[in-house]
């Protein structure tokens, strides 16, 4: 693995370089992207991106969690997670990338 | 929403835009992101959330069917994690704030 992080600023530099755009509209693109999941998802949307994989909201209901530190009861509130699940595409060129190494 | 109604949306903030290029645009992006996983590059979006790929060991498995053992294979897997402020606003309207 190179172990590398991308940022916001990779994938605008690849918006970029391939589809020519100037840096500064393609930064502002992939903003309005993750801008628009985002406000999906804040709804109360799935986010369905073929090929890429799904975005979908779980309620979770009230649960009793404990302070690890203090072992103390304390009462986890009902609250809204975020599940993303990867398509067939991203697993298997994922494992494909990773096996030629 | 699927991806068709992301680059409408997309294409309607954008208008001196073309659709297929806005289209080319998103796919490009999700692209980038699919290809550095498979690189074993990490991929943070602060606020977003961070896509990692997590290694599986290969593993003695079972048929639950038949009951048979079968050998797993190790794999790679991607993964998730709701940034911050993502999970802070998805539940912003609940309770008293947060």
């Amino acid at each position: 693995m190179s172990g590398k992080t991308l940022t916001r600023a990779d994938l605008s530099e690849a918006v970029y370089q391939k589809v020519g755009l100037p840096r500064n509209e393609s930064a502002d693109l992939v903003e309005t992207v993750l801008k628009e999941i985002t406000g999906s998802l804040e709804n109360g949307e799935t986010v369905k991106l073929s090929s890429f994989g799904s975005f979908g909201i779980r309620q979770k209901g009230e649960r009793i969690g404990r302070n690890p530190k203090t072992g103390e009861e304390v009462p986890i509130t009902p609250r809204k997670v975020l599940v993303f699940r990867a398509s067939n595409i991203m697993k298997s060129r994922i494992n494909d990338g990773q096996g030629k190494k | 929403m699927i991806k068709s109604e992301l680059i409408q949306k997309v294409a309607g903030a954008n208008p001196h835009l073309y659709q297929r290029d806005v289209e080319r645009i998103v796919n490009v992006i999700l692209d980038e992101i699919i290809a550095s996983l498979a690189r074993g590059d990490r991929v943070e979006l602060r606020g977003f959330g961070a896509f990692t790929v997590k290694h599986r060991a290969a593993r003695q498995g079972r048929n639950p069917r038949t009951g048979e053992t079968v050998f797993v294979e190790e794999k790679f897997v991607p993964f998730f994690k709701t940034g911050k402020e993502l999970r802070e606003r998805l539940n912003r309207d609940h309770d008293s704030g947060d």
